[in-house]
Parts: structure tokens; sequence; C-alpha cells
């Protein structure tokens, strides 16, 4: 085996951030305020519904016809009295547990049949799978309050049988969450993990999938009880029903016909319904707060890139240097508020038509300081220092309009990834053409026939069909010659290459490297190459310049670096190179006694 | 002792969309691996190495062909008997981020399949100290969740999962290829060790002919779903025979400027040669 | 293209033919209610027997529906038990009614989301909370108190707008619009609160892709990333939900058309099942299917427009 050099540990293991995202769920709850007030409005008004026996002063349909309209405030009538003469107050607290009853029907057959449904649907093989959806899809079709109006001579309007129905109408909604999340976590490696492991699929279905299922089902359920309380109020407003049974859509219908006459009818009810359905809803908001974290944050798209105000003149650029890049430090803030660096004061130089290999293993910052000098950083970075000089121009603190005309012109660049670097939703010509007009003040159709003259010269074999193909269309290699040829077209004086190659097969690696070359080579380019890969560097590279941790550790010629390598780091990554000359020498190994599992 | 016996395997995965034809990714290949040797499955994308092992772990079925474990037949199993295998074969994923339950600690992981197959609490929490051991982490890692370890880190999980039920046999699907470089050498230098020790078998599927030169002791070559060139790793690796082969060995780029230089005009040579 | 639109459409018959299927066979069991109803307070079991006989609905189940299949595919769909008047007519006429509120509704629902959800997530801050207060509030408030609150500020206290009624454009262009005005206005609220959530949330997600980042770094400017490519990528997905809030506002139009007592379709579904006026519950059925059907594929042929990706399933 290779001698391996004691490396730095640069793997450690980031404790405190384990530790914050660990909180249970339920103390994330308590420390929301939206949560705790909504929680505790709905334990009042339910529980008063449960001590309705107890409290309610007269029975829900008691009337008392010399009561009729009777103002609040009167006695043994606190809210006021009904057309009918019923009592307001105890009507109000019949409706809570109507309303707690069609609640708990609806979101709990809905939770029922929508979960079991979407395990089977999601877990089991492609034909159980078409059925439960076409089964679902049939009932999601249909509006769903129509149908419970359509069926009302059957139901007989018995509120508890139409929201048994309503709870099956809104099932497809959870089946659709449960059967995706399924979908998503069955086709995940420790699944497959567990599976050569022995575990039966029901503890599969229970240990794994679904403590992920479990959060969103949740939420659902907030929900869902705000929309059935809804919908039963608001069939009972238009009579759908026994008139015997109190509820809040009933008791609006009758304040509303009501409401020149004693107007406080209508609000009593009216407010109980919103206030529980807001809670409701809000409370839904909180736990998708607290189950899922914080979701992304709205971005500008050209907002520029942040930089803190430095007192950094600008510094000297390199005599005769396309790109200098001095002292650069690039920083996100922490949850806690603080600024985190990942780029700690960088130096690099790029001279006209050189190419500079930018060397180092994930977490260097390699990839930030190219994105900083095309001025494409994440809206959350901050450039705390350091000046970025392209042909004599201070480009950190250019807004990005000032930044645009240099973009895709001046300077190119190629990513990593192919596929997911294109618009799924354009064919690939219509693309590069755009990409093209945006860079240079031509027609339509010079840039159609000059992006085409550029697909063969990147080595694509039917250019006119991968010009008129979408992006799922092509392979990955044929791709990432698209976006090569879109980075050159303008003959770029720098293209910026970020790990071209490493999504890549490595026969077709090695024919981007030589189209990477050739084109470098009668284009004239300054290429700056960020990689992990040290064969790559030796077939394209003038110079190195090795990264670690945010600082360039060493930087040199190619046969400098490769052969006479000065830092401990350098010399510790060319020594983990598998050299071609090591095979295993040992013969294939003795089987140990197998004791039994101890 | 041959170990695990493939014969013509044929897998063919469903095509797309309604009434679409099968398409088959493996064109009947035989490999065998002994017990306590490594071989060495390289290819391309395409070239179904992955497939291969999904299939010996019945994570996929064949749709022809036979695989044979200690003689017995295993790729039709199904249910209780599969699951019976899993303390003679096991895995070790490529990528360390999804091989581990991100909601489930370090322990529990380790735990499950022992658990699974009988153990009781205490001996697989004693047993998973043992294997936490074996892997060169920490003790305190049983309480831990995988977001709180390295990549490197949580792929030494991995192995030591694959390692609880004692299996003769590891599939290893691209194991190093989502690692830093110097922790791909380490994580290497523990699967060999681990093989000295215990006398495990690896069916070790790679992309990259430098790792696998490294670490198997035979190689095999996949090409779109056929085996195009089997032997020793000395002889595929250095002096291959088939075309495939070669064009694979001299793509792979050299860290050196000069040997990278010559190595490029003989690969250009090579195609204008076949070009004509 | 074709085969997809047929699978599309053989999927909306047999839905539809499940559907009156179901419904008639339920629908079915309160015949003997119905004639009792229609007869009044002096029927008799003979009386009642009569008249059912009389209506061929003493008829096996199956056959009646066959029966009512065959003419339904001519186009009959039968006349109202209580009005005689046919049905496929009165049906049409209603439905034209409640798309006469819920289409504007939706368009401009869809435009006013759409302009939200892009606006917020591409400036965050007040914008972001404005647009997300605005949408909070939608779906807090039942849409059953907005229309009524509504109507008690603009119909009865300011006298803006009419509180009930409806008038044909044909008859008066400008009542019409009068009359529908805040009708409209409940449905849009209800409507934008969940799309523009919808559209702000998958544009963030969309303007997060990598593809976005280099698109940047060709100069493309930042108006045509967020229009042409991010916005169309995150149109597929709400195309979907649109379909779903169409079908959803049926339900919510039939609360309103009952406040402001508009002649529409769910009112008209609601008093025949109240009288259990049977052909027309299932003309009723029938054409909800049909349109739920058209509107679907409309929705799918759209998703395939924007979508290059979902065509080739």
């Amino acid at each position: 085996m290779t001698q391996l050099v004691s490396l730095p540990n640069t793997e450690a293991i980031a404790t405190a951030r384990g530790a914050a995202s660990r909180t249970p769920i339920w103390r994330k709850l308590l420390r929301d305020p939206q949560a705790v007030i909504t929680v505790s409005i709905l334990v009042v008004i339910f529980a008063m519904g449960i001590l309705t026996p107890i409290i309610a002063l007269h029975g829900p349909n008691e009337s008392d016809l010399s009561m009729v309209n009777a103002p609040p405030g009167t006695a043994g009538y606190p809210f006021g009295a009904d057309e009918s003469g019923r009592d307001i107050f105890s009507r109000l607290l019949h409706s809570i547990n109507t309303a707690a009853i069609a609640a708990l029907l609806g979101t709990g057959v809905a939770l029922a049949v929508g979960v079991a449904a979407g395990l089977i649907g999601g877990y089991f093989g492609r034909v159980t799978r078409a059925s439960t959806e076409w089964l679902f899809s049939l009932i999601m079709t249909f509006p769903g309050l129509l149908l419970l109006i359509i069926l009302m001579p059957v139901t007989g309007g018995d509120y508890r049988i139409t929201m048994l129905i309503f709870g099956v109408l809104l099932a497809p909604g959870i089946y659709r969450i449960v059967r995706n999340l399924v979908l998503g976590v069955k086709n995940e490696l420790y699944v497959d993990a567990a599976r050569v492991s022995g575990v039966g699929t029901v503890r599969i279905l229970g240990r794994h999938v679904l403590t992920v299922v479990r959060g969103p089902i949740i939420i659902a359920a907030a929900f869902m009880g705000g929309s059935t309380i809804a919908v039963q109020s608001g069939l009972a407003f238009l009579g759908v029903g026994s008139l015997a049974i109190p509820s809040f859509g009933s008791m609006i219908a009758s304040g509303f016909r009501n409401l020149y006459i004693a107007p406080t009818q209508f609000l009593w009810p009216s407010l109980l319904l919103g206030l529980i359905t807001a809670s409701l809803v809000l409370l839904g908001n909180s736990l998708r707060d607290a189950f899922e974290g914080s979701k992304p944050k709205p971005s500008k798209v050209g907002a520029g890139q942040r930089v803190k105000d430095s007192s950094n003149a600008p510094a000297e650029p390199a005599p005769g240097a396309l790109l200098t890049i001095r002292d650069l430090v690039i920083a996100y803030p922490t949850p806690s508020g603080r600024l985190n660096e990942v780029v700690l004061g960088v130096d690099l130089e790029i001279a006209k038509g050189e190419v500079l290999g930018l060397v180092g293993e994930s977490g260097s910052g390699k990839s930030q300081t190219a994105f900083a000098t095309l001025g494409v950083l994440p809206n959350e970075a901050v450039i705390t220092a350091g000046s970025i000089v392209f042909e004599g121009r201070e480009l950190i603190g250019l807004s990005d309009a000032a930044m645009r005309p240099l973009r895709g012109k001046e300077i190119a660049y190629i990513p990593q990834e192919p596929m997911s670097n294109l618009d799924p939703s354009y064919r690939v010509g219509s693309q590069l053409v755009e990409g093209l007009r945006a860079a240079l003040p031509i027609s339509k159709k010079e840039a159609k026939s000059r992006v085409l003259a550029l697909l063969e010269r990147c080595g694509i074999n039917d250019p006119a069909r991968t010009f008129d193909s979408y992006p799922h269309q092509i392979s990955g290699g044929m791709a990432q010659r698209v976006l090569i040829a879109g980075a050159v077209a303008s003959r770029p004086k720098l293209l910026i290459a970020d790990e071209p190659t490493t999504a890549l097969d490595v026969t077709v690696q090695a024919e981007i490297l030589d189209l990477l070359r050739d084109l470098q080579t009668e284009l004239d380019m300054a290429v700056l190459i960020v990689t992990h890969n040290f064969g790559v560097v030796a077939d394209l590279c003038d110079r190195i310049a090795v990264m670690r941790q945010g600082k360039i550790v060493e930087s040199g010629s190619a046969d400098e670096v490769f052969h006479d390598p000065q830092h401990e780091y350098t010399k510790a990554l060319l020594g983990a190179i598998l050299d071609e000359a090591t095979y295993r020498t040992d013969p294939p190994a003795q089987l140990q006694a197998q004791g039994g599992i101890a | 002792m041959t170990l695990l016996d493939i014969r013509d395997l044929r897998v063919a995965f469903p095509g797309r969309g309604f009434r679409a034809a099968p398409v088959e990714v493996l064109h009947g290949v035989s490999l065998q691996v002994a017990q306590g040797e490594t071989l060495g499955l390289v290819g391309e994308s395409g070239s179904g190495k992955t497939t291969i092992g999904r299939a010996v772990l019945g994570l996929v079925g064949p749709s022809g062909g036979t695989i044979h474990f200690e003689g017995r037949e295993i790729s039709g199993l199904q249910g209780r008997k599969r699951r019976g295998l899993s303390d003679d074969i096991q895995v070790v994923f490529q990528d360390p981020y999804s091989s581990l339950n991100p909601s489930m600690t370090i322990g529990d992981t380790l735990a499950e399949p022992l658990v699974t197959q009988g153990a009781t609490q205490r001996d697989a929490r004693a047993r998973v100290r043992g294997l936490l051991d074996q892997v060169g982490l920490p003790s305190d890692a049983v309480e831990r969740l995988p977001r709180e370890f390295s990549g490197g880190q949580r792929q030494r999980v991995a192995i030591a999962r694959a390692l609880g039920p004692k299996p003769k046999l590891i599939v290893c699907d691209e194991p190093v290829s989502a690692l830093d470089l110097t922790t791909q050498t380490l994580v290497m230098d523990l699967l060999v060790d681990i093989q000295r020790q215990t006398g495990v078998a690896y069916l070790f599927i790679s992309h990259d002919l430098t790792v696998i030169r490294h670490i198997s002791h035979r190689v095999a070559v996949l090409y779109r779903g056929d085996l195009v060139e089997t032997g020793p790793a000395v002889d595929v690796t250095s002096r291959p025979q088939h075309s495939y082969t070669k064009t694979l060995l001299m793509a792979a780029p050299v860290a050196d400027p000069g040997e990278q230089r010559r190595r490029r005009l003989e690969r250009k040579a090579a195609t204008a040669l076949a070009v004509k | 293209m074709i085969p997809y639109i047929a699978k599309r459409l053989g999927t909306g018959v047999i839905l539809a033919l499940l559907v009156t299927f179901i419904t008639f066979m339920l629908l079915s069991t309160s015949y003997q209610d119905v004639a009792r109803t229609m007869l009044g307070p002096s029927a008799t079991d003979e009386t009642t027997a009569a008249l059912l006989a009389a209506k061929g609905w003493d008829r096996p189940v199956l056959v009646q529906y066959g029966d009512w299949l065959l003419n339904a595919v001519r186009g009959d769909f039968g006349t109202s038990v209580y009005t005689s008047l046919p049905v496929a007519a009165s049906v049409m006429q209603r439905l034209l009614v409640t798309l006469s509120i819920i289409v504007p509704a939706l368009l401009i629902t869809a435009v006013i989301s759409t302009m939200l959800g892009v606006w917020a997530a591409t400036r965050g801050g007040i914008v972001d909370r404005v647009a997300q207060g605005i949408s909070l509030i939608g779906y807090i408030v039942p849409g059953l108190l907005l229309a009524i609150g509504l109507v008690v500020i603009f119909a009865v206290q300011l006298k803006w707008l009419p509180a009930t009624g409806y008038t044909p454009p044909a008859e008066d262009a400008g009542a019409w619009l009068r009359s529908i005005t805040i009708p409209v206005i409940v449905l849009t609220i209800g409507g934008v609160a969940s799309l523009a959530a919808q559209v702000r949330g998958r544009m963030i997600d969309e303007l997060r892709r990598d593809y976005v980042r280099t698109l940047r770094t060709r100069g493309v400017s930042s108006t045509s990333i967020v229009v042409k490519h991010a916005l169309r990528n995150a149109g597929s997905p709400a195309l979907t939900v649109m379909s779903l809030e169409f079908i959803q506002m049926f339900g919510a139009a039939l609360i309103i058309e009952n406040v402001f007592a508009l002649p529409g379709y769910g009112s008209f579904a609601f008093n025949a099942s109240l009288q259990g006026d049977i052909p027309v519950i299932l003309g009723v059925a029938a054409f909800g299917v049909i349109l739920v059907t058209v509107v679907n594929l409309a929705t799918d042929l759209l998703n395939g427009w924007l979508n290059p990706k979902a065509r080739d399933h």
C-alpha cells in the first residue's frame, strides 16, 4: 500500500450544529408564540364544549317564545336569544361539540383512508400503485360539495354521515402526500440496506417510512380539521341536515336572516367559527415550521454580491495578469448571527492564455472563489475583504447590471453537473441562442448558425438534432459539450470550469479534456479549472494552486508542484493518489471461525 | 472454494410507458467470487455493474440465469428464505449521505440487523461497541445522528453495519467514489484490513480503474451489459487484452504531466488506428 | 398525443358512467318518498304504487338506468319531475351562470397570484410579508363569513352593489357585472390565498436551481430568467393546483349562490336534491363529471405544452 503521511484531521465532528437541530418538536412548539396561543384558544373552546352539560343554561332547542330576539345581557340569556327564543349561549356550546365531532369524523376518515392507501400505493409495486392512483384520481376529480348535496336524499342530511363521506373526499390529498413521501423513502439507500439486513416489510414501513410521514400527517390534520368544520358549517348554513342539531352554520343562517333586527345574533357564531378555523390554520403553519424547519428564503436574482464595506483599496494587479485575486475573504452568516468564513484570504493570478488548476478537497472553498469571480455567489454570502481585478477593473462591489456585460462575453463558466444546469423546459438550441444573444448583439438567425457550427466543433455528431432536443433527451456527455459550446461561443478571455469532468464517465472525460485543450489553444483563452483530480490537472494545467480550508497553501508551475511539492498538505494529497504500480499482493484471506451472533 | 457463482445472469427492467418492451441491461454475465477474495467489477455508467450487485443482494430479480451462493441457488428466493441470507451477504453503498437513516442514531442503525436476527438488546449493544472499535470510530458515536458525521465517517458506519452479522460476502457498490482523495485511501485500507482479519470476500464495484487495481485480487470488466474481460488484477489492469479495457486504461489521466502527455498521445494514436 | 387524449376521454367516460350509476343506485332507494311527496298528504299506498308504475319507477333498477343512459347519450336527459322542463337545457343555463362567476374569478386569481407570488419570491422583505399576510387572511376567514361580510359592507352599508339577484348579461351588461362583482371577489380572495403561496414556494425553489446560476453566467438578464425560465418551470405544478382550485370553487360557489340568490348550478342541484327530483340530480351529476373531465384534459394538455418531460409519459 502507498505510504501515508499522517494527515491532519480534515474531518471535524460538527457537534454544536448537531445538538441544536436535535430539539424535540414539542419544545420547538412551546417556543413559538403562535403555536402556544392557538393551542390554548382551541383547548379552551373545546373544553367549554365538553363542559356543556354543566355550564349550559338551557337546552339547545329549548325555545321560550317570550324571549324571541332578546338582546344580549338579558338574565339567563347572556348572549341573547334567537328568532325562536332559544338561548344563544347554550346553542354556541352545543355547536362547538357539533364542530368537534365533524372535525374528528372527517379528518379521522381522511387520515385513515389516505394514509393506509398512501403507504400501500407508495411502497408496493407498480400495479398496486397504478390501481390506487386511479381510484384516488377518481375521487379527487369530483367536486366534493356537489357530491354531498347530490347524495342528500340518501344520507338524509345527517351531518355525521356527510362528514364521513367528506372525509373520503379529502383522503386523496393525504394519499398524494403520503405516497410521494413513501416513494421517496423507498428509493433511499438506507431502506435497501435494511432489506439486505433482513428487516421485514412491516418493520421497514413502521420504522423507516412512518417517521418520515408523521410530520406531514400531523400538519395536514390541523388544516383538514379547519376545512371540515368550515364545510360542515357551510352545509348547515344552506339548510342541509336536521334543524334540531345546533351548529355554527345554522346559527349564522338564522343570524343572517335577522341581520337588521338583531345584528349580534350573527356576530357570536361568526366570531367563534372564525376563531376556531383561524386557530387551526395558524396552528397548522406553526406545526409546519416546527417539523420542516425554516424554508429557503426569497432572493432577488440580480441582487449582486454582498460586500462588507472594506477599507481595502483595490490592490495593484500583478503586471500582465488577466485576473488578479488578492486577500479574498468570503463568509456566510450562521443561525447565531456570526459570520463563518469559508475563504480566508486567497491570492491568485492568471495570465492571458494560461491554464491554472485550483486544486483542493471538498470544503476547501475553491468553487466559492470561482463564483465570486463571476459575481454569482448565493445572496447569503458576504465578501468581507479582498479584491478581484480583471483586465485592470475591480470586480468586487460592481452591481449586477455592471457585471452582466462581462459575464458570458469576457468571462465564461462551465458547471459540474451538465443535466441540472440546463433548463428542462426549453430546447437545447434555444437556450444556447439566448445565451449568445445576451452577450453579443446579433440576430437570431446569425446566432443559430453560429451555435450549430459550435456544436459541431464541440464534437456533436448531429448538431441540428441536438439543437432541437430537450435536455432530458440527450446524454450527460453531450450535455456537457453543449454547455462548453455555450460558454465559448462569444470567445471569452477567461473560462472558469468548475469540475467539468467529475460527473462524466472516464472515457467521456478524456474526450472532454481533449476538447477543452483544443479550444483553449484555438481561442487563446485563460482557463481557471477547479478540480480535486490531479490527473485532470496534469493533463491540462500550466500552473497549479493548492487550496485547503479556504487558503492557498502552495502554488507554482505544474512541474514544480508535481515533482517538488513544498507544503505538507500538497505532499499528503499527492501521496494519497493511488499510483499505478501497486497491487494486492496478499492472497485471498482465510475465513475466520464463524461464531453465531453472541 | 467458490463462494458466489453467477452463471449467465440476465436482468431486464420494464420499459417506460404503458406497453413498452422491457429493456435488458445484463446480457448473460458469468462470474465467480472465491472465499476471502476481492473481485473488482469495473465499468462505466450503463455497464450493468450496479445491477449485478443488486441482483446478488436480492434487490432486483433476474430475468434469466442463476446465482449460487455456497452451492445454493439464491436468485429466486423471497420472503423469509431471502431474509435468512442476510447473515451471509451484506452491502456497503456508495452514498454515505443516504445510506443511513437520518433520524436513527448510529447505535440503532447498527443494532437493527442484529436484533432482526434474534440478538437480545444487551448483546446487540455490546456487539455494536465492538463494531465501532473495528472501524475506528469512538464509542460515543452510538448516541449520535448521521448528520453529525463527515462522509468518510458515515461510510465507516456503513461498513460497521455490514460487518455486524458476520457475513461471508460483502457487496461494495462504489464505496469510495463519493469521498475525498485522502479519505478514500483510509477507507480502502480499512476494507483490506477487515478482509485480512475476518476472511470476508468482497464483490467490489467501481468505475475507477485505479481504485479497482488497488483493492482487487481479480478483476472483471463490464461494457453495456456484457462481460468483456476477466482475470487477475495485474493482468487486466496493466496488460489488458480487450480493446475496451485498453480504452478505459488509457482514458484515465495520470497525475504526472509528462506521463499524461505520453498517455494522451498513445490514446490518440490508438483511436486514430481504430477509426481506420 | 392522440392516444393520450383518447385515454383521458376514456377515463372521463368511465367516470361518468360510474358516478351516474352509483348515484342512480343510491337514489333508487328514495323513489317511494319522492312519489309520496309528489302526491302530497292525500297519498295512499295504492296511489303511490300507481304513480310509481306510471313513471316507470317500479321496474328493475338496471333497466331504468339503461333506459336513462340510452336517452342521455342522445342528449335527452329527461324532464324535471316537478317543473316538467327539459333537464339538459335547465342544467346548461344554470351552469353558465355559475361559470360566469367562476371563470372570471379563476382568471383574476391566476393573474394576481402569479404577480404576488413572483414578487414575493424575488423581493423578500416587506413585500413578502404582505403577500403572506394576504394569503393568510384568505385562508383564515371562511368563505361564508367573507361573503356575508362583503355583502354587509358593500351592499347594505355603502349601497354600491346589489346584495342579491342576478341579471343575465344579454339583458343588461352593466347590471350583470354589478351582480357578479362581490361573488367574484369572494371566490378570488379564497383562490389567491392558496395559489399565491404555492407560486411563491415554487418560485423560491426554482430560483435556487443550478440552471438559474448558469444562465446568469451567460449574461442573461434577471427579468428573462425569472419570467421566461423560472416561472415556466414553476408554472407546471401551479397549473395542477389551479385545476383543483376550479373544482373547489364549484363547492364554494354553492354557498355564494345561496347568499347572493344567484340562479346557479349549485343551488339548482341543491333544490333538486331537497325535492328528490331524480332526473335533475342525475343530469347535474353527469354534467358535473363531463365538466371536470374537460377541465382536467385541458390542464393536462396545457401542462404537456409547458413541461416537455411530462409528454414522454
